[in-house]
């Protein structure tokens, strides 16, 4: 391959990982601004995405499209109830110890997840057949189309969501003041449940879609949270549209880093990054000064 | 609420009070003073020195201590050790002196302990010293506030309605108390809501209203001050 | 700090000193050595989490700088224990600095994903730098410890070594806690806006804490290297990390002495939980889950708390 269709095939790469930690991120953002929770069991959505996602198809031989809706159903539920089994009983306790229960929800799915499925890789056949169409000497498979439009259709209707919909604006004027919030009558509670209910939806929706082309397995979730944790924090935390735009940057730089420097510590430097990025300006990339020093986290 | 003009100076060995409707800008004014909310123009002097862009934890070294209007005692402590939290700022031994237990440590224990019980001894609260702060009825929660801010040895003390939610005679024991203060020769920024106390221990008054000063002087001439009673309601001032 | 903890802690010394008389074989020696190891980090995790309100979740890096650095000096530079101990310390002691200093000096829960990122930043580099770590193979003939002409070259010895050195952190934590900067701490817990305004730098001493508590963990870490004599890179992971934190939560995280029990516990559960094989994680973080409902303030004191709940509803 000469260096131009290994840039446009990194340049891919890239922006498919950027779309899945995109959606981490803003998965992470959405519970954050409502509940200020460090939800650290969001990358276990997606791992139950990709893997119900393989077992309604594979084992029950349900229909792809029909298998898409039934697993961001079934996660959606998984979101539900977390959120009233583990955080609702828990809302007198600190923030720390609530980051915890998620720490332990997060090893407790993985433990599920294991019993159910094994420690092996699974794979599902991609959304649409196809072969990979060669653009500038890149192969694209058709299944990257899949997640990038997933994706950005998500990241649109989430934005519609927050700024034209009643309830999203009561969500993020939970995020502003909790107190104040219920004071208007808006439902905290409910405002929570939804929280965890859409993030888990989230993670579905980007779990079914990458799975065809990365696999997934029982213990993918911690790293994907962290990716998808970085993107929250560069995206200035408790920005929705800076944790998508952050969550493509590290996907490329991903990419390419794996592809020029060194495939063993791609995943460092994306790290490595956030603890600059954390270091040199606290706020995040998109983040007013200001918001950084004054938010809850 | 946002302070928008506001400028006064407060005498050593004084008593001020800041007066003012709800919402006027009161509390707002403390945490720019002690440096909660950083200050976006203006200038605070304290004793000839430019304060204003100092972080929170500044203030009690320099001198400047304060109370709170929702009461923010260490939940988790005991009586006497919030005092002694008091006292931070007055000592050194860091982390190794206090892991090690070196003598020079042992020695600013026994002070920050007899420092703090004689403080407790003041206001009679010696027996309560082991109950855990919490326990403490509102009105000695609000002393206890004062004597660990007191603890700081300030020179300059921002009280924040001290008498909020006291009964009469409680509100006369907080002003002896205050003035105990003013005589050992600490300067009293106050903010409280309680005319009655107001008027009795002021020797000047502030009035706030929308972030900006509307009167000053001694109490007698704030209170027959139309701008004055107009913020208030229009209506007169209650301080029977 | 009091009378009753100075009893207490000469209860556990006498205790630690007594217990090897009573015990069979090396096998169950060996265990008591990691004790005290997970011990030694699980106190500063206690000091971080339960005194200044701040989680890692990044704190076998800590423990594998500890123990890399050792283990690299000795095996491939011949340096000597004492200087491969120090050296690890010292880089700990400045990974803290710059992995803290940004993240404290923020509101809220910044060192939690400060520290996982560290993490798994630390855990790359055992994986990826061959030449000296021996990558996912590990890294092996680490040699024994040895003051002047004495070697701690059995478990009866290395026990002593490793329980020596966890009650001298155990003393160091608990004259620190009942001090000057230990109540600062714990007002910090209680109220930031108030301690602050007492003249408690905030941020300071949250660096302070984590940087000393990063020093046990490192330590740890290096006598770990020593005693075992051959680390790889999944010794210090995010699991062990996540490991750690739970024996903190389980044993009371609030609570030096439950962090103590929360290790001891932790540490001798896996012996009993091998008979569900593989699938221990779910055991785990059922176990967690359990505790952190119905027990949040920790076994140590969540006990008594429980049966007194327990007695009371029989009585009505």
């Amino acid at each position: 391959m000469d260096l131009q269709s290994q840039i446009v095939q990194y340049l891919v790469t890239g922006l498919t990982l950027g779309s899945i930690y995109a959606m981490v991120g803003l998965g992470f953002t959405i519970i954050y601004n409502a509940t200020g929770i460090i939800n650290l069991a969001q990358g276990e959505f997606v791992m139950f995405g990709g893997l119900i996602m393989v077992f309604l198809t594979a084992t029950l031989r349900i229909p792809m499209f029909l298998a898409f809706f039934i697993t961001l159903a079934l996660v959606t539920v998984i979101g539900i109830i977390y959120e009233r089994v583990f955080i609702n009983p828990l809302k007198q306790t600190s923030l720390i110890t609530l980051i915890i229960v998620t720490v332990a929800v997060s090893i407790f799915f993985r433990g599920i997840a294991m019993f159910i499925w094994g420690k092996n890789p699974y794979s599902l056949p991609p959304f649409s057949s196809g072969k990979p169409i060669m653009f500038a000497g890149a192969a694209i498979l058709p299944q990257i189309f899949w997640v990038l439009g997933l994706s950005l259709l998500t990241v649109i209707l989430m934005n519609l969501f927050f700024n034209r919909t009643i309830t999203g604006k009561a969500m993020s004027a939970c995020a502003g003041n909790r107190l104040a919030a219920s004071l208007m009558g808006i439902n905290v509670s409910k405002m929570i449940l939804l929280s965890f209910a859409l993030s888990a939806t989230l993670g579905a929706i980007a779990g079914a879609s990458i799975t065809p082309i990365a696999l997934m397995e029982y213990d993918r979730g911690p790293l994907l949270a962290l990716k998808g944790f970085c993107a929250a924090v560069l995206g200035g935390l408790g920005l929705g549209t800076g944790a998508v735009v952050a969550g493509f940057i590290i996907g490329i730089i991903e990419s390419f880093s794996a592809g020029f420097i060194s495939s063993g510590f791609k995943d460092a430097i994306a790290l490595i990054i956030l603890i600059l990025v954390l270091f040199i300006k606290p706020s995040g990339i998109f983040g007013s000064e200001e918001v950084g020093k004054v938010k809850q986290f | 609420m946002a302070i928008v003009d506001l400028s006064f100076e407060v005498e050593p060995g004084r008593i001020k009070s800041i007066i003012g409707p709800n919402g006027a800008g009161k509390t707002t004014l403390f945490n720019l003073i002690t440096g909660v909310h950083p200050v976006s123009g203006g200038q605070i002097v304290f004793q000839g020195k430019d304060i204003t862009h100092q972080k929170p934890h500044y203030g009690a070294g320099i001198g400047i201590s304060r109370t709170f209007q929702t009461i923010e005692l260490f939940g988790n402590m005991n009586v006497l050790e919030n005092i002694m939290v008091g006292c931070h700022s007055r000592f050194k031994s860091g982390l190794l002196a206090s892991g090690l237990r070196l003598p020079r440590m042992k020695k600013e224990e026994a002070e920050i302990y007899e420092n703090s019980m004689k403080l407790l001894g003041r206001v009679g609260l010696s027996s309560k010293a082991q109950l855990p702060a919490s326990s403490l009825p509102l009105g000695e929660q609000k002393t206890l506030e004062i004597l660990r801010a007191l603890a700081t040895e300030p020179q300059l003390l921002l009280l924040d309605e001290p008498a909020a939610g006291l009964n009469e005679s409680e509100t006369d024991g907080m002003s002896e108390l205050i003035y105990s203060i003013r005589d050992q020769g600490i300067t009293i920024l106050l903010v409280e809501h309680d005319m009655r106390l107001i008027m009795k221990v002021s020797d000047e008054i502030v009035v706030v209203n929308y972030g900006q000063k509307i009167a000053e002087g001694p109490p007698d001439v704030v209170q027959s001050d139309s701008l004055v009673i107009e913020a208030y309601l229009g209506g007169e001032i209650d301080y029977a | 700090m009091g009378r009753k903890n100075y009893f207490k802690l000469l209860s556990l010394s006498i205790a630690v000193a007594v217990l090897p008389f009573f015990i069979r074989g090396d096998y169950y020696l060996s265990v008591l050595v990691f004790m005290g190891l997970n011990g030694l980090i699980v106190m500063g995790l206690s000091l971080l989490m339960g005194y200044a309100g701040q989680i890692s979740l990044g704190h076998a890096a800590f423990y594998g700088i500890g123990a890399y650095c050792t283990g690299v000096l000795t095996t491939h530079f011949g340096f000597s224990i004492y200087l491969s101990f120090l050296a690890g310390i010292i880089l700990s002691v400045l990974v803290a600095i710059i992995v803290g200093i940004p993240a404290l000096r923020l509101k809220g829960h910044y060192l939690a994903v400060a520290t996982l990122g560290i993490g798994e930043i630390v855990f790359i580099i055992f994986n990826e730098w061959m030449k000296y770590t021996g990558g996912p193979s590990g890294l092996s003939n680490i040699p024994g410890v040895h003051l002047g002409n004495f070697q701690f070259n059995s478990s009866f010895r290395f026990y002593y070594l490793v329980w020596g050195i966890n009650l001298l952190a155990l003393f160091f934590s608990l004259n620190l806690i009942h001090s000057r900067v230990g109540r600062a701490l714990r007002s910090m817990h209680g109220s930031e806006t108030a301690a602050s305004a007492m003249g408690v730098n905030l941020s300071f001493l949250k660096i302070q804490v984590f940087v000393l508590s990063a020093v046990y963990a490192s330590v740890a870490g290096s006598l770990y290297a020593h005693f075992v004599s051959f680390i790889s890179p999944n010794n210090f992971g995010l699991m062990v990390s996540v490991m750690f934190l739970m024996m903190g939560v389980i044993g009371g995280i609030h609570n030096i002495w439950g962090a103590l029990l929360g290790a001891s516990l932790l540490t001798f559960l896996p012996e009993y939980l091998r008979v569900f094989n593989q699938y221990d994680i779910l055991v785990y973080g059922a176990i967690l889950l359990a505790i952190l409902l119905f027990m949040p303030e920790g076994i140590l004191e969540g006990t008594p708390v429980l049966i007194r709940k327990l007695f009371r509803q029989r009585k009505t």
